[in-house]
């Protein structure tokens, strides 16, 4: 017991250090050596941070389909690594509980959300958009000009989205005679 | 000016941080101390909505400076590169005659023939009632870029003696803004005016350049855009623009906010800042769109082959050289469709049914109640967020009542997908899809996507003729992954621009950039402006850095141009004007441009070119002409046309104000403001004792716009915990207001409640022998989340500038009282 406690105590870093290895590698333990950072093994995404206009780089760690660790990107000339508050807590935006995961629906009077299929609620938007527009398009004015759109349908939202996706918001609009388009930019 | 950079960009930041170690002045004028004033070397507290003023003084000071009249550099800078020489029509009148108006005011509208440059005309007169249409021009948000006059080119007099050139009109204009006159008005004093307009002027020259930052201070005012204008002025006569390290930083405020400008989702933008078309005559065919929005000489001039092209990107082989390329398949504007009247068209139940997306109105928007009651009249309401943000649970208060059918469809974060990000500075940045999307979350691609095919076969049987853009419009992304998302790099592609006759293979080639569209249908390009991203490989991928100006790290527009109107970083001769500021200049060897960065300038156009104005487009341009978004290629001290409320900035008060204008009674505020008189979005008027304060929003570090993104986040709501208001000491002395207590802030719209955070940031002003009492609250906050607080647009109101259509949440009027709100 007595060497055995002896050899516990030997492997002890301190007791190492004391007996003349001193720092280095005498100072690491079996259980350091085995630690792995939480990263280790990720692969690594270049993303971009989405609150600001700064335009942070980022670098997404990703371990078996999972996101384990957002960081600032150091090749970024950007920010260099670097990231403020709001960007160091990317990894709580995407990785959430409270994230809303399934469609919801909230049916006219109703006093609760229903979760709906995702494709029937994609049909019944489309069938309400159609109704909406036939009903509500108008072709000339009274003067006799062009006018071909509805006021009965409005868009907002896209300073947070891609550029490619207010594209083709802005192009699904004006083949639906849509006028009504406006996103955060404009205040 | 107008931002609290360090606090709301705080990455950002480090790079003045970096200028301040290396002996650079950081000047921050604002009517709080924050973050940034603590950083700054030279503070000045401002009484809000009184920039103009302020910025005038500037003005004044340099003009009148010795410096300024005496060194070469300025009078080459600016009599080359602006258009101080430009002599402007007779009958023009200064505000300064005619009591706060200027000449051609109608009675409620503007007609802009006297700021005209001499001798010439707007073609805007084409086949209308001139008057009717400047009223219709004054009173809505679109305009023309109005490039096209005719006559001209206008007499210059290079001298600048001339009473009627830009310079002497504007040095008249600015004479009522002395250092002593705006000093009674902002409340900072005359001597710290001077003194900043003397920093300056001391570091603006051959050698130094200053550039001046600015966020939604600045923009957030009934006069928002002439306050913009004004440091553009100033920057002008200073010589510090398109040099390195000057220019004006617009410190923008989501992580696309610009990329949605550039190709926007905006009621009257089609992609690249062109117009969209209205029901009006000037815009009645293809060609008088072209006439009218095109311009004689300078990018615009190109408007055809930009408009013909996005028309065969949107409508393909439906959009023909016989019927005007389907330009009648695009819907027209017919009045002001932005952020405000969509809410009013909630209201008076024009409007049935809204797409929300990543957007956070009843808490982002101006007058929460009034956009919440409007949203909850809605037929249909469908939301895509990540959270359960506030304007998709509009019906939650009696729900009885509310008979709005609502989807919530949950939306894809930025590492779940593929796209491309536009930064404060033009960079386009592509972020790469690290994980797929779980159960029900989809990109808000992959929703318009599916949304648009399902559309098109409700439609696909359709006789109608207004049914036609439906069928018509081009819609063939390929899809990828498991919920079959539309290829985004497609997306791009076709905003880059190709060739419409495919090449060996029935391959699409690509073109290399705006220079290569066509006005006969041979190209098609979803955006001119972004044209040279993809020119078959995607440069918003590039990730190749450097210490410097990282021309491979993204792709900017135009052309990956970094420093825009970087012509101007070189002498009228084309020669650098310092080695200090070398960046881009004219090489004789090599007849051309070359320099650091991408010349924003043809780039074998001789520094000497005289320009031929018969021959138009960038032809007409002079070799000294840096600034081609301009038909003359000018810097504009004064602007002819562009601005509905004036060709020079005047200082007006703010819609809701406690003080009496000191320069002219009537009108005290911008004659064109946008009012919307309609119940449930009252005003608190001019100096009513009732509402005696001056109430001024701002953002926190830990936070980001309506709370969307930040209040469902535990690490930044632990930081962030609450709503609060800062108020002086001063003040809540004289109302029994008690630091961390609660106090309730009343407008003519709401009541909101929040912790009274008593602290000397704040600071009463004295302006006129008055003290003014100013209260500064963060807009965070709504009813959901993690943190949960009253919004502070609950106070404010919806009013607007009349260029832009943003309102005045910067500077408006509120009372506050101790205790919670009833």
């Amino acid at each position: 017991m007595f060497r055995g406690a002896m050899k516990a105590l030997s492997r002890w870093p301190v007791a190492r250090q004391i007996a003349g290895a001193g720092m280095g590698a005498a100072a690491v333990s079996d259980r350091t050596i085995a630690l792995r950072s939480r990263v280790h093994g990720a692969t690594t995404v270049p993303s971009v941070c989405p609150y600001c206009a700064v335009g942070c780089g980022t670098l997404v760690r990703v371990k078996d389909g999972e996101v384990v660790d957002i960081e600032g990107n150091p090749a970024s000339p950007v920010n260099q690594g670097t990231l403020c508050p709001k960007g160091s807590g990317i990894f709580q935006y995407t990785v959430n509980p409270d994230r809303v995961t399934h469609a919801l629906y909230r049916r006219p009077y109703g006093r609760d959300w229903e979760r709906v299929d995702l494709d029937w609620a994609m049909d019944r938007i489309a069938g309400l958009m159609r109704d909406t527009r036939d009903r509500t398009f108008i072709d000339r004015d009274d003067d006799g000009n062009l006018v071909n759109h509805t006021e009965g349908i409005g868009f907002l939202g896209g300073a947070a989205l891609d550029n490619e996706e207010n594209y083709l918001i802005k192009k699904l609009c004006v083949g639906a005679g849509i006028v009504f388009v406006e996103n955060q930019a404009r205040i | 000016m107008g931002s609290n950079f360090a606090e709301c960009h705080p990455v950002g930041f480090r790079f003045v941080m970096r200028a301040r170690e290396k002996g650079a002045e950081v000047i921050h004028v604002d009517p709080r101390f924050s973050r940034t004033s603590a950083c700054a070397t030279q503070y000045a507290q401002i009484r809000a909505g009184t920039d103009i003023a302020f910025l005038g003084a500037l003005i004044n000071v340099v003009l009148h400076s010795e410096r300024w009249n005496a060194d070469p550099f300025f009078h080459e800078y600016v009599s080359h590169f602006t258009n101080a020489a430009t002599l402007i029509e007779r009958d023009f009148r200064d505000v300064s005659e005619l009591s706060g108006y200027f000449s051609g005011w109608e009675d409620g509208f503007y007609c802009p023939d006297t700021w005209q440059y001499e001798g010439t005309q707007r073609v805007v007169h084409m086949n209308s009632d001139y008057e009717e249409l400047c009223k219709v021009m004054s009173s809505e948000t679109h305009s023309l870029h109005g490039g096209r006059t005719v006559g001209g080119p206008p007499p210059r007099d290079p001298s600048l003696r001339d009473p009627r050139c830009v310079l002497r009109v504007m040095e008249r204009h600015f004479a009522a803004y002395t250092p002593e006159a705006a000093a009674e008005i902002c409340g900072v004093s005359a001597e710290q005016i001077r003194h900043i307009a003397e920093t300056m002027l001391a570091n603006s020259g051959r050698d130094r350049t200053c550039n001046v930052a600015y966020a939604l201070g600045w923009t957030q005012h009934t006069t928002g855009p002439q306050i913009i204008a004004t440091a553009a002025i100033l920057q002008l006569l200073l010589g510090n623009i398109g040099r390195p390290g000057g220019g004006i930083q617009a410190l923008r405020g989501h992580a696309t906010i610009q990329g949605s400008t550039d190709i926007p989702t905006l009621y009257d933008l089609l992609p690249g800042y062109l117009h969209m078309p209205t029901h009006l005559p000037t815009h009645e065919s293809l060609d008088s769109y072209v006439a009218n929005e095109g311009g004689s000489a300078g990018q615009w001039s190109y408007t055809r082959e930009y408009m013909v092209s996005l028309l065969k990107a949107y409508f393909g082989d439906a959009a023909t050289p016989e019927n005007d390329f389907a330009y009648d398949y695009l819907p027209r504007i017919t009045g002001d469709h932005s952020h405000f009247p969509m809410f009013v068209a909630m209201h008076e139940k024009r409007m049935e049914g809204l797409v929300l997306m990543g957007q956070n109105p009843v808490v982002g928007g101006p007058n929460s109640g009034y956009a919440l009651d409007g949203m909850r009249a809605l037929r249909w309401l469908v939301v895509r967020d990540i959270f359960p943000i506030e304007s998709a649970v509009v019906w939650r208060e009696h729900p009885e009542e509310c008979a709005t059918e609502v989807f919530l469809l949950p939306a894809a974060t930025v590492v779940e997908k593929d796209g491309s990000f536009t930064n404060t500075n033009r960079v386009v940045q592509w972020h790469d899809k690290a994980v797929e999307p779980r159960e029900d979350v989809r990109s808000d691609a992959w929703f318009i996507h599916h949304l648009w095919l399902r559309l098109k076969g409700l439609y696909a049987d359709s006789t109608e003729a207004r049914d036609r853009p439906i069928q018509a419009l081009t819609w063939d992304y390929p899809t990828t992954g498991i919920h079959e998302d539309p290829d985004v790099d497609a997306v791009l592609r076709e905003v880059n621009g190709y060739y419409t006759e495919p090449g060996p293979g029935g391959k699409r080639i690509q073109v290399r950039g705006f220079a290569d569209l066509a006005a006969d249908g041979s190209t098609a390009c979803g955006c001119w402006l972004y044209s040279g991203i993809h020119p078959g490989v995607n440069l918003a991928e590039k990730r190749e850095g450097d210490d410097y100006i990282a021309p491979n790290w993204g792709f900017s527009w135009p052309s990956n141009v970094r420093l825009l109107y970087n012509r101007a970083s070189a002498d009228s001769r084309g020669r650098p004007w310092s080695e200090r500021k070398r960046y881009v200049w004219w090489d004789e060897g090599l007849a051309r441009w070359v320099g650091v960065d991408v010349p924003d300038f043809p780039a074998t156009k001789r520094p000497d070119d005289p320009g031929d104005p018969e021959a138009g487009g960038m032809a007409a341009v002079s070799g000294d002409s840096p600034f081609l978004m301009k038909p003359d290629g000018k810097g504009w001290l004064f602007f002819p046309f562009g601005m509905k409320d004036g060709p020079l900035p005047t200082h007006y008060e703010p819609w809701e104000t406690p003080v009496r204008s000191a320069l002219h009674a009537d009108p005290q505020r911008n004659p064109l403001t946008k009012v919307w008189r309609t119940p449930g979005n009252a005003y608190n008027g001019v100096d009513n004792p009732k509402y005696p304060y001056v109430l001024t929003t701002f953002r926190l570090t830990e936070h980001h716009t309506a709370g969307g993104m930040t209040r469902w986040n535990s690490w930044l709501s632990e930081l962030q915990p609450g709503a609060f208001v800062e108020v002086s000491p001063e003040l809540a002395e004289s109302l029994d207001i008690t630091h961390l207590g609660w106090v309730t802030l009343s407008t003519a719209r709401g009541e909101a409640e929040a912790r009274a955070l008593v602290t000397r940031r704040i600071r009463p002003l004295t302006v006129k022998g008055r003290t003014i009492h100013q209260i500064g609250i963060p807009w965070h906050f709504g009813s959901e989340g993690l943190v949960v607080g009253d919004a502070a647009n609950l106070l404010a109101s919806m009013v607007a500038d009349p260029n832009v259509s943003i309102h005045e949440a910067k500077a408006f009027t509120c009372n506050i009282r101790p205790g919670r709100r009833s």
